[in-house]
């Protein structure tokens, strides 16, 4: 009796923890948006309430409702620990209704959470982090990354300078995986272009005094001091390479530099520094369009993380609007055979393993003489297509590429 | 009366808890049975600060540790739950018993530097170690099967078994302090020459209470790692440290569960106004400077005071000639 | 020639830069120091307090062009009144209670400042200028020095000297003295022992600022600034010995040197040595190496 009881009152927990997604053709009535980012810490300007408002503005551009239901948008602070974004994510599965997180910011949050969402079958798309094992050991088919990551980064900035005659490398690494992954994959860039890794120093996060480091990599005697840090780090790394002269017989490769750093280092410092980015507020008219509207609502311009919380989000309703539903595995085929074209991505569309391939840049900032206006800090270098800018499929570890 | 009124919270409190996974929606089991960690995590943590008189500033540590290396058994080492639960306690107590070895030596804000400083080397052996995944965490820990019996993979079985873990542990820390052992470590924190002059070997008694307290704290880390099947640093940094004293000060460090009230309540203002983003830092920090000006018994142990406040027969009347700062015993 | 496998040049130059980040924290630690010594109070908002400092010049330079000269004897001045405000608002309240209650009550205190310049400021940092007639650079042979750090090094020594001078020397220092020591016979010798336990606080709170303006150009002005520097610096004051004024800054510089040593053979320990050291000196010289033995 006792033993029955308890099997029946699990049965019936069983199905209150689940929603019912194939009955209705939108589950719960609403097709719910999270935003998973960082609000309060190192990384809030870069993701932060600028991420947030992307994602509503792409809500409100769509129409506010797909299928006749409405589009909400929710948000969450994960405070950069993967703890707190997993349970989060979590949280959201289950009970929240959420059917698509964006942004997440930072590398540990995103392998959390996508860990998550390939457990409940839900849709993410990290815009803000650059692991690799997203589209690697930790694929499915319901995670997407969509702006950038260490290998395009890598492939960008990386064999930009190798090519320029850079053959010798002193790195500057955050001391966390992040760092370490970025490290790894600009020494093989740098070790196929036949140029060699003379050192390394890594530093614990949120370092404030580089210059002992700077000094380590002055003793290398490397061409190259490459920084693989990003935020407030890499942005305390090349101010203090400048103040010690760091840059008279070495050059800076920021591996990976956000319009924001450029803002926070002044052009005095960041002058001629050559970055990679997928995207930047001024390279035509709608992507100055997109700007402006966005500078309007968050008091400044939007990085490439942002705007690719806008088109990803976009691009996600649109797969929902076209499958006419918002089950996981449908919109997910649906995504997967979609091509993208708005002011993100001329040509993007998703690969096997999750990655969403698309024309990378390479950039160099502007010495103050040429920046003519507030947040006129780029020009363009080289355009990096898309075939080559992201690991090839043939290199994923993801088990859902047939090989 | 005050009995009848604690057995009949105790009552409503079990029978809350037991109904909570058929309400999702009301409220979210996940993050009860995560206030249920965190709420061993202050009453362990409190048989050192309220019970013993020691103010620890690493406890983190144990906490952490534990988590990791239940993580490590069950991930890497593929061993059932109820083993790693089991080394978890194993090495937070032996690591307890070794950091309160050392710390002992030295008294008040000294002992609380000392394993501040002990605690930060613990972090950095999980920075560096290469199975704890640095900055990642430690991920996709597997949740088991307990005993070979419960498939914790359910939200509603791990829940349940997780409530029977904290249950016991709660009960355990109850038993320690109305335990003769319990009456020692009160006795040492009195007055510590006498409790020496009565022939305690304080020292042991305080290695004993330090590693009771960091094993019951390796259980909260070891429960909390399972539930989220991940391990992260911000389980070992001093910043967890931190958080602990909070829960149990705003709690009432006089008290055996009043800790557990302020994990409910820290945890509570984190996961519901987290949309706030850094207002609730600050709201957290007015409510830490207003506990400790005008509030120094916490919830729990005010509301205690105001209880016994209205009778005071000439048992308790004892009771209300100590100062605020000290504690009574309830 | 090498050191270990390290040219003598790059551990010169280490050594150099080891002066300048243990000039930042005898200074801090001088003010944590004073302010336990005579308050028994652990200042954790210390760092946030540096902090501020530099915030607070970030601000006035910005709004009101108030140059880095100005700054510099300015912004001490006003974080100290705050640091005023606070003691006798809220410590007051706290005293001859467990000094734990200190370190707790400026434990939020720090939460609800760093919180509040997040909300107003963002995380990320804000540069700070240099101010012109310090920037350059100097070509020591071994190393290029900034002429600013030479600047701060020396800076710092001068302000230790001359607190351990009102210390040790003046009458103010003489009751300082005293009120540490013995504070209920200050008292009966007619002496304000509550003022000078607000002046206190108020400079060592100043002191931290002050810091903190050193520090704006060398490191960015954001709110996490002092965050994790308030526990490296509190270790060191207890390495120096609670109390132990002198103890503290020389140390400081001391620390200073060790943590760029390390940089050099284990970069990756470099924000752990400091506990290292601690825990060794704890467990081997319990007062701290300039302390006295007190219970």
């Amino acid at each position: 009796m006792v033993k029955s009881l308890h099997i029946s009152l699990a049965a019936s927990a069983a199905l209150a923890f689940s929603a019912l997604p194939s009955i209705a053709q939108v589950s719960d009535d609403v097709v719910r948006i999270g935003v998973l980012g960082d609000l309060s810490g190192i990384y809030s300007d870069l993701s932060g309430k600028g991420a947030i408002e992307a994602v509503k503005m792409a809500a409100e551009d769509f129409g506010g409702t797909v299928l006749g239901k409405k589009i909400d948008v929710v948000s969450a602070d994960h405070l950069n620990k993967p703890d707190v974004g997993a349970a989060k994510a979590r949280e959201w599965f289950d009970t929240g209704g959420v059917d698509l997180i964006n942004d997440l910011a930072n590398s540990g949050v995103a392998r959390a959470v996508a860990g998550v969402a390939k457990e409940k079958k839900r849709h993410v798309i990290v815009n803000g982090a650059s692991n690799m094992g997203i589209t690697n050991e930790l694929c499915s088919p319901y995670a997407i990354h969509y702006a950038y990551d260490a290998y395009s980064l890598a492939h960008g900035t990386g064999k930009a300078v190798v090519e320029q005659g850079g053959k010798t490398w002193f790195f500057l690494t955050v001391d966390f995986a992040f760092g370490i992954g970025l490290e790894q994959q600009v020494s093989n860039v740098v070790r196929a272009n036949k140029g060699r890794v003379v050192g390394a120093a890594r530093h614990p996060l949120a370092t404030t005094d580089f210059s002992s480091y700077i000094l380590q990599a002055q003793a290398s005697k490397a061409e190259i001091i490459g920084v693989a840090s990003t935020g407030a780090d890499a942005v305390n790394a090349i101010k203090a390479a400048v103040e010690f002269g760091a840059t008279k017989n070495q050059k800076l490769a920021a591996l990976l530099l956000w319009i924001e750093d450029v803002h926070s280092l002044g052009l005095p410092a960041a002058q001629g520094l050559l970055l990679t980015n997928a995207w930047y507020w001024d390279m035509n008219e709608d992507t100055r369009k997109f700007a402006k509207r966005f500078f309007d609502r968050v008091g400044k311009m939007p990085n490439m993380a942002q705007a690719a919380d806008y088109s990803s989000t976009m691009f996600y309703l649109n797969a929902v609007k076209a499958a006419g539903t918002d089950d996981a595995d449908k919109v997910s085929a649906k995504m997967r055979e979609t091509k993208v074209h708005d002011m993100f991505t001329k040509d993007g569309h998703v690969r096997a393993d999750g990655r969403f391939v698309h024309d990378m840049y390479l950039w160099q900032v502007k010495t103050p003489a040429e920046s003519k206006a507030p947040w006129d800090y780029l020009k363009p270098v080289a355009t990096i297509p898309a075939e080559q800018a992201f690991q090839p499929l043939s290199e994923s570890t993801c088990p859902l590429v047939k090989k | 009366m005050l009995v009848l009124l604690k057995s009949s919270l105790m009552i409503a409190v079990v029978a809350a808890l037991l109904a909570v996974p058929f309400v999702p929606h009301l409220i979210y089991p996940v993050f009860v049975m995560k206030v249920m960690c965190f709420a061993l995590f202050a009453c362990a943590y409190n048989l050192l600060l309220g019970h013993t008189g020691i103010v620890s500033f690493g406890h983190a540590a144990f906490f952490g540790t534990a988590a990791y290396v239940t993580g490590y058994a069950m991930r890497d080492l593929g061993l059932p739950p109820e083993i790693g639960i089991a080394a978890g306690i194993i090495c937070s107590a032996a690591l307890g018993a070794a950091i309160g070895t050392l710390a002992i030596r030295r008294q008040g804000i000294y002992l609380a530097m000392i394993t501040l400083a002990l605690a930060q080397l613990v972090y950095f052996v999980f920075l560096q170690a290469e199975f704890t995944g640095a900055e990642d965490g430690m991920q996709e820990i597997p949740r088991g099967v307990l005993f070979g019996l419960i498939n914790l993979r359910s939200d509603i079985n791990l829940f349940y078994v997780v409530m029977a873990f904290i249950g016991a542990g709660l009960w355990l820390v109850y038993r320690i302090v109305n335990s003769p052992f319990g009456e020692v470590l009160r006795a040492i924190r009195e007055h510590e020459p006498r409790a020496r002059s009565l022939g305690y070997a304080i020292e042991k008694y305080k290695i004993l209470a330090f590693a009771l307290s960091a094993g019951l704290s390796g259980l909260a880390g070891s429960l909390k790692c399972i539930v989220f099947q991940l391990a992260a640093l911000t389980d070992v940094h001093w910043h967890m440290s931190g958080e602990v004293i909070l829960m149990t000060l705003l709690g009432g460090m006089s008290t055996v569960f009043g800790p557990a009230i302020g994990a409910i309540l820290v945890s509570a203002l984190h996961h519901y106004f987290d949309a706030l983003g850094a207002w609730v830092t600050i709201v957290i920090g007015l409510i830490f400077i207003l506990c400790v000006l005008v509030f120094r018994r916490g919830v729990v142990g005010q509301l205690h005071h105001m209880l016994q406040e209205q009778r005071p027969t000439a048992l308790h009347a004892g009771r209300l000639d100590l100062k605020e700062g000290q504690h009574a015993q309830v | 020639m090498e050191i270990f496998g390290v040219p003598l040049q790059a551990f010169l130059g280490q050594i150099i830069l080891g002066l300048v980040n243990g000039a930042f924290y005898a200074v801090l630690s001088l003010g944590l120091a004073i302010i336990f010594g005579l308050l028994r109070i652990v200042n954790f908002a210390h760092g946030a307090f540096f902090m501020t400092g530099a915030f607070v010049a970030f601000i006035l330079g910005r709004h009101l062009n108030l140059g880095y000269w100005s700054s510099l004897l300015a912004v001490p001045v006003v974080v100290g009144l705050f640091g005023v405000l606070f003691e006798r608002l809220f410590l007051r309240r706290i005293y001859g209670l467990d000094p734990i209650y200190g370190l707790l009550l400026t434990f939020g205190l720090v939460l609800v400042i760093e919180g509040g310049f997040r909300v107003a400021f963002g995380s990320s940092g804000h540069p700070f200028p240099t101010p012109p007639e310090l920037r350059g650079v100097w070509d020591l042979g071994f190393m290029i020095l900034p002429v600013y750090r030479a600047f701060v090094i020396g800076v710092a020594v001068v302000v230790c000297l001359a607190t351990w001078f009102i210390i040790e020397k003046t009458r103010v220092g003489a009751y300082l003295r005293a009120a540490t020591e013995r504070p209920d016979l200050t008292r009966a010798f007619g002496i304000n022992v509550p003022l000078l336990l607000t002046l206190t606080y108020g400079s060592g709170v100043g002191l931290a600022a002050f810091a903190g303006v050193l520090a704006a150009p060398i490191q960015h002005v954001y709110p996490s600034m002092g965050s994790d520097l308030v526990i490296i610096v509190f270790a060191i004051v207890v390495i120096g010995g609670l109390g132990s004024i002198m103890g503290s800054a020389v140390t400081g510089l001391g620390l200073g040197v060790i943590e760029g040593l390390t940089k050099v053979y284990y970069s990756q320990a470099s924000a752990t040595v400091v506990f290292l050291v601690m825990a060794l000196v704890l467990l081997l010289r319990p007062a701290g190496l300039f302390g006295r033995e007190e219970t």
